[in-house]
């Protein structure tokens, strides 16, 4: 089986205020180095098919029509084989 | 007019939608969204709510409900559209409409009245409405913030699309008027061929004599001049 670790994120050119919201947040905590927070979702898919060049095709189908809205948002993934 | 408004799990506007059209003397129904028949609308409401409770994103499973491919047909073919909040969301998770709605900036849902000024009186939806006129019609959202890219927005601008903007009493567009942080206070937009209008303000919330404002008529009344124009 292989198991897709996707990571969907706000693209740069888009304010992330949740983001902001923790940045803040963490200045309070005494971060003072803290220059930037982005906020991503983190999303796993367990495939029952071993074969990468099928399941990276089904991926990245999944997410450009579901995952991510490519107005606003990127992703990158990678994979695990798990028994 | 022929009024269907759509029912997803989640929706929680669609009665006072339906009943604002009910009561304006129009054929009014409310729609499952596992139908796959319209039932001969001339006006198509996507109602405010949280379909599919906002998961993943909001309006973005919605758009997997059978009955959106209809709505799609309809709205493709020309047929009027009228998306409210979540409808907005789902509108533009469709490809329907341009953008993005993102978290409001300061990441509070916000529920109050608003004024909005109508840019344009070039639509079915702001027809005999004067560019420049100040309504006041609620928001509530949290996901209420339009975003496009820049490229975007030049189109959005040339084509005239911007219906309603976010404004003060006096009509002033305004960084404090602006609830969510929504680009260029932007709060409705249409299509390029003017049929399919999305806008996060709830005009049937502000359309009965029970309540503060009224000002949500004038939309129900420019899309019925729109339509006596047509027959």
């Amino acid at each position: 089986m292989l198991k897709a670790k996707i990571f969907v994120q706000l693209k740069a050119s888009v304010l992330d205020p949740q983001g902001k919201a923790v940045t803040n947040s963490l200045h309070h905590l005494g971060f003072q180095n803290v220059l930037e927070t982005r906020i991503s979702k983190y999303i796993e898919i367990t495939f029952s098919s071993d074969d990468e060049t099928e399941v990276r095709k089904q991926v990245e189908h999944i997410c450009d029509s579901l995952l991510a809205n490519p107005n606003t948002e990127t992703y990158h993934y990678q994979f695990e084989t798990v028994e | 007019m022929r009024v269907s408004v759509i029912t997803f799990p989640g929706s929680n506007c669609d009665h006072d939608a339906y009943s604002v059209f009910a009561s304006r003397g129009h054929q009014a129904k409310l729609i499952w969204h596992k139908d796959t028949d319209l039932e001969k609308p001339d006006l198509v409401i996507l109602p405010g709510g949280f379909s599919y409770g906002d998961y993943l994103r909001c309006g973005a499973l919605a758009r997997f409900s059978p009955i959106v491919k209809e709505v799609m047909d309809f709205a493709q073919k020309g047929g009027l559209v009228m998306g409210i909040c979540n409808g907005f969301q789902i509108l533009t998770e469709t490809g329907l409409l341009p953008g993005t709605l993102l978290m409001n900036e300061s990441l509070s849902f916000i529920c109050k009245h608003q004024y909005v000024r109508v840019e344009t009186s070039e639509s079915p939806f702001t027809m005999n409405i004067k560019t420049g006129t100040v309504l006041d019609i609620p928001v509530a959202h949290k996901e209420g913030n339009y975003f496009i890219d820049a490229d975007g927005l030049k189109v959005l601008e040339a084509e005239n699309q911007i219906l309603f903007k976010y404004c003060d009493l006096n009509g002033k567009t305004t960084i404090e008027s602006n609830p969510n942080g929504s680009l260029q206070n932007i709060a409705g937009i249409c299509n390029k061929t003017r049929n399919i209008l999305g806008m996060m303000p709830h005009p049937e919330r502000s359309a009965t004599d029970t309540v503060v404002s009224q000002d949500g008529r004038r939309i129900f009344e420019a899309l019925e001049s729109y339509y006596s124009a047509l027959a």
